[in-house]
Order: C-alpha cells, then structure tokens, then sequence
C-alpha cells in the first residue's frame, strides 16, 4: 500500500502499563485519539512513520504521472490529469499537517525521504510509458489505493481519521478518471488496444506488490490492528482488489497477465498468483526502474526551491518588522 | 462541486442547444473572418503556451503549497485555451475544434507571444514572466468584457475573474522575492533584465489588431501600456527592482508566427500523441 | 538561513452561511500567504466564500484530561432540550 511494511513499536500484552491499558480500552470501544492526549510512544512513533510514508508517497506519486501531463493527447485529457496529481500534492499536504500534530515537521520529514532514512511505495518507482499507462494507474494504483483508504476513514488517530476522509472524497474521481481513459483506449484502434493490455501487463504485479507481502504472521501487523491504525490484513486487500478488478478488465475486454488466474467456487473469490517477491524488496531497496530519478526529482525540487522559500520568509520577516517600528512610532 | 472537466456531464454549452448561446453576428462575418481567427489563436495560444510551461512544474515546485498553486493558475489557463480556440475553429468555420487547433498546427502558425514560451527556469523566471503577462492579460480581458462581440465579451469576464487572482498572486510574490533575501533580490532583478526586450511585443499592433480594434471587438494592444505601466511599475517600486533601461520591443515576431526555438520542443512534447496516432479518440 | 515556514490553521466558511470550520492546516511565510495558498490548496472544488488563518502556534486548546469536568456536567441538563417537555399534541406546532 502506500505505506508498506512499516514496523511497529508495540509491547507485547503481557507488559501493559495501567496507562496503556486504559489507552488500548479506549480504542476498542472506538473513541478517537486526538493530538495533545497521552499516547504511547509506540503509537506516536508507528503513527509517525506510517502518516509519513502515507505523505511521501502521494508526492513522489506526481512524477510518474506529472511525466505525461505535457504530452496529454487532448485539452481536457491534460486539465483532468493535472487536477488529478494536483491532488496528490494536496493529499501529501494533507498527511503531513496529519503527522505533524504527533510532534514532528514537515521539513523533518522531507529530510527523512531524501536521505533515504524513510520510504514511499514501491510502486513509484516503476516507469510510465505510454499515455495507456495514466489509465492503468488511475484505475490499478489509484484503485489499490482506495481499497486501503476508505477503510482508514475510521482509523483510531483522529486527524489521520480526518485527513483520510477528506483524501477519498477528492479521490473519488481518480479511479473512475484511470478507467476513462482505459475504456477509450480499449475500444480505440489496434495500437491504442495493444498500449492497454502492455499497460495492465507491466502494472498488474506492481500493483499487487503495492498492499505488502503477506503479514497474517506478523507482530508489527496484530500491533497496528490492535491500535486501529491498519484496519486489514494486506492478504485481505490484495483479494478483495483482485476480486473486484478481474470482471473491470474482462469488461474493457483486456487480459489479467496470470495464466493460473480462476474464480474459486469454494472460496468465493479469484484464485491467483503472487507477485515476485524478490522483486519488490529489490525495488524496496532502491534498486527499482526508477528509484534513482524520482527521489532524484524530489530532492532537485527541494534544493532548486531553497531560495525561494528563503526569499520569502526574508520579505516576512522584514515586513512584520515594519509593521512593528510603524505601530511604535504611532504610540 | 467538482471545479474540473466532468466526465459524466455534458459541455455545458451543447446542453444549452444554441439558444442559451448569445447571438454575435461577428462571428459569421465573413468579411472579418481571416483577423478574428488570427486573432482568436493570439488568445487561445497564450494561454496554452503558458498553461503548458507552468503544467511542467507538477511536482516538482519548491514547496506543497505553491506547487499546487502553480498548478490552479495552469488549470485556469487551460480552461481559457478551451473557450478562445473553440471560438476560432467556430469563427473559421473548416470543422476545426479547439483540440484540433492546439495538437495539429505547426510552429509558424502559432500566434503567441515569444515571452511565455520561454523555458521556465528558475522559480524567478517563473514568478517574473507571469507577472509581466498577467498585468497585460488582466488589462486586456478588463477592455475586452466590453467587447462588442458577445461571445468574447463572455469568455472574456469568465476568465477576468481568474486573471486578476493570478495578477494579485503573482505580484505579490515578485514583490516579497524581490525584496526577500540578497539572493532572491538577485534573481529577480536579473530576470526581469532578461525578459524585458520581450515584453513590448504584447504592445505591437498590426494589421489583424486592427480590424478588431475597427470592428469594436478588442482594444488597440498599445492602448494597454499605460495600464500595464502604471501596475508594473508600482509592484517593481515596492519590491525594490528596478526597470531596465534598454528597448522593450526587442525580441518580437510571436504574434505573426515567428517564434523562438523553444516553441518547437513544446509543441514535439505537447502534439506528440496526437501525431503518432492521426485520427485515434483518447 | 534554513527555517520552515511557520504552519497555520485553516478555517473555511462554506456557501451557506454556516461559521467557519476548521479544514485542516498548511505552511506559508506569514498570514496574507496563508489566506492565498488555503485558497489555492483548500477550496479547489469550490469549498468556500471566506477564509480565516490562524498560526498554530497561538491555538489555545482545552485539557484533553479536563474532559471530564468541562463537558459532564452538562450531560444532566436535560432540561435545556425542547424534548424533555411534553406538549400535548392538541397544542400544535411550538
């Protein structure tokens, strides 16, 4: 997901403080936790990294996309697109406000992403490369995306709660933007056909990668379940995604790339294969398609926009002086 | 509401059927046909051109905030460059829509002015060109909501709406960098040298200026200066730039299709998928 | 000089004439930018007609543990509820 494996700081039962107890009962009966309240540092930590992997991916998330907007085949294609990564900026925007009332900045934060200290999702890292492929992850990435966010709205930490309800609303339109430009391009001419199945061929796997390996077994997992900030196991995520995007392709009329893809009768749900693994902790790793230019771009714009951000906060300062001698001299 | 295209509804001017569009017998006036057409791509490519280079920064501003601003004004951008140029293909009459117009016409037809096809540079160069246009553009589309032609006198107040936000943003930043840090001052100044000899051409009238002067549909460009002087000049005072002492009709040819060799990039990137597959529906 | 721009907290009036509500927060080099950039960021989709800032940093907020003593006690003021009378139905509206 957009937050992948993030490690969480949870004790064990056994070692509950009479504090953490109390904490723990609150979230079970499904009271909010709100910024300035006693938290454990576990929550606040996990929390931390989570919002904050949440945020870094929504805005290396504009590259991939951001890569098309000037070559968007039509006016409204392009004003649509833009909208769209404009969003992101704003879902990042708001993520970060999110993580900064747990006690940490905006600029912290930043610094962790570009030193490498922090993550975003592995699925940025993979190259766009043809317009077929602002569908695919419009419908695919965005669609992936959703699956974990709208269940997020009723996470425990109150702006996070907050911040996801308001990411939904906007992103509503994501999804049904990606298929947009899926179904014209199936229905379109044999080259624009082809771009759509290479598009569903390279981002099918990625985007099965993007809920996380399989963590049924995991601490780190039961830990944020028990605090309500993962909501669902990422086996869970990934079915209910497969389930749901197997007919939307059948319907635009485009193959999923898994040979051994069937509907389970049993189980009531597709059967299909995982993705590589390997793959996804090399791209974890840094060793993805485009590792090196998206987290290249983010700090290129940090760096080019020093001066910029200096400059500005000069002019504030000088002006909040004048305005200071200005009701001095008036006293 | 959602503020951008929706997919799910029609254009709003087809549900209106014809009959909520205003009546303007200039638009099928032949006889000024060849300048209203030319003079339409003047509008409709500047703000393509310019929303297209500000499109570029998506992602890649120097803070969340402004990134995201940038983005409002390239949107708003786009919008005009739907309105203008579904006019001209309407005013020429050959069937061409506005996409048509933006994706399939070469270099030399594109009636732009050569400022804003500049590379974007720095966030300077940015700042400073969008403040230079916005002051002319706002003063324009300020005359031309009195224009004796309905449909332009429309999309002129729609857009004046949204021009005089981006003219009140942009100045506002050109003055905090220019009175901002020695660095920020720096740049600003030394943008501002660097594009000045490509702001007269905004001011240049021709033959096409006017027709649409004669026919009461837009205002002799010249006509703007002084407006444009007045603005300009107040927002360089305050933020401590001062205006270059060289010629501002330097650079020029924009308007009649002379452009700089940035145009062609832009247009290689921008038409790319529109050439590759003639005639495919995205 | 490396120091962020101060974070700031956004109130928006939407179009109907309710009181403002807090929307969220965002950075910005001093209160005319804040008022810009939550333009920009805060009513993309035409969310409001005005807009207040505030810096966080001169938010006053009420004890999270003082929950109890501020707010408990007007739980038993059913009184102040126009449901607590009963009006017989012969009344009419009031």
């Amino acid at each position: 997901m957009y937050a992948q494996m993030v490690k969480s700081d949870g004790p064990s039962d056994a070692e509950l403080s009479p504090e953490e107890r109390a904490f723990q009962a609150r979230i079970d009966a499904g009271e909010k936790i709100e910024p300035k309240e006693w938290m454990p540092e576990g929550y606040r930590k996990t929390l931390i990294r989570q919002i904050g992997q949440h945020a870094h991916s929504e805005i290396v998330g504009q590259l991939p996309e951001g890569n098309w907007i000037t070559r968007a085949p039509t006016l409204e294609r392009k004003a649509i697109l833009l909208a769209k990564v404009q969003d992101e900026a704003g879902h990042g925007l708001y993520l970060y406000s999110a993580a900064e009332t747990l006690g940490v900045s905006r600029d912290e934060l930043f610094e962790k992403l570009h030193s490498g200290k922090m993550k975003y999702s592995s699925i940025f890292n993979y190259p766009t490369l043809s317009w077929a492929d602002m569908g695919a992850i419009g419908w695919l990435v965005d669609g992936a995306a959703i699956m974990n966010q709208v269940p997020l709205q009723r996470t425990s930490y109150g702006p996070y709660a907050r911040a996801m309800v308001r990411i939904c609303k906007e992103e509503s339109f994501h999804q049904r933007q990606g298929y947009s430009i899926m179904m014209k391009m199936a229905r379109g001419t044999e080259a624009q056909r082809e771009m759509a199945q290479d598009a569903l061929n390279r981002f099918w796997y990625p985007s099965l990668m993007m809920f996380g390996p399989s963590d049924k077994d995991s601490v780190h997992s039961a830990q944020s379940m028990a605090w309500k900030i993962k909501m669902n196991t990422n086996d869970e995520l990934r079915q209910k995604f497969v389930d749901e995007t197997v007919p939307q392709a059948e319907y635009l009329g485009l193959t999923v790339p898994d040979p051994d893809l069937s509907w389970n009768e049993d189980r009531g749900h597709y059967d299909f294969t995982q993705p590589d693994w390997d793959e996804f902790f090399e791209v974890l790793r840094g060793n993805g398609p485009c590792n090196e230019e998206r987290l290249g771009a983010r700090v290129k714009a940090w760096d080019d926009g020093a001066w910029f951000r200096d400059g500005l906060n000069a002019y504030a300062d000088k002006a909040a002086a004048r305005r200071l001698a200005a009701k001095t001299a008036a006293e | 509401m959602p503020s951008l295209p929706d997919m799910t509804t029609p254009k709003v001017e087809t549900l209106g059927g014809g009959t909520g569009v205003e009546q303007d017998p200039h638009v099928s006036d032949a006889a000024l046909r060849a300048p209203f057409f030319d003079w339409l791509c003047r509008m409709g490519d500047n703000t393509l051109i310019l929303s297209h280079r500000l499109s570029e920064w998506c992602g890649h501003g120097p803070a969340l905030e402004e990134d995201i601003a940038l983005a409002n004004t390239a949107l708003d951008l786009i919008g005009h460059t739907q309105m203008w140029l579904a006019l001209a293909g309407e005013v020429e009459g050959q069937g061409r829509s506005a996409d048509d117009l933006a994706y399939l016409r070469d270099v030399m037809t594109f009636r732009n002015v050569q400022l804003l096809e500049l590379p974007n540079g720095d966030m300077a160069r940015t700042t400073m060109r969008q403040f230079l246009f916005d002051a002319f553009h706002a003063a324009l589309l300020e005359k031309l909501s009195g224009s004796t032609s309905l449909r332009v006198a429309g999309i002129a107040a729609k857009a004046l709406k949204e021009v005089t936000y981006h003219l009140e943003r942009s100045s506002d930043l050109v003055v905090r960098l220019g009175d901002g840090t020695e660095d920020s001052h720096a740049r600003m100044q030394t943008t501002l040298d660097a594009f000045w000899p490509y702001t007269g051409e905004m001011f240049l009238g021709d033959d096409v200026d006017a027709a649409m002067a004669e026919a009461g549909i837009a205002p002799p460009p010249q006509d703007l200066r002084p407006e444009w002087d007045r603005v300009i000049r107040e927002v360089l005072d305050e933020a401590t730039l001062a205006i270059p002492e060289r010629r501002a009709d330097v650079h020029k040819g924009g308007k009649t299709g002379r452009h700089t060799e940035h145009l062609g990039y832009i247009l290689a990137e921008m038409q790319f998928l529109q050439r590759a597959y003639p005639g495919a529906s995205w | 000089m490396k120091k962020e721009w101060p974070l700031w907290e956004v109130f928006i009036r939407g179009q109907h004439g309710l009181n403002h509500r807090h929307v969220g927060s965002l950075h910005a080099p001093d209160a005319e930018m804040a008022i810009n950039n939550a333009r920009d960021v805060y009513t993309r989709r035409k969310e409001g007609v005005s807009i207040w800032v505030v810096p966080s940093s001169e938010i006053t907020a009420s004890k999270p543990s003082d929950k109890g003593p501020l707010f408990d006690p007007a739980e038993d003021k059913v009184y102040r509820h126009p449901t607590f009378f009963d009006i017989p139905d012969d009344v009419g509206h009031m």
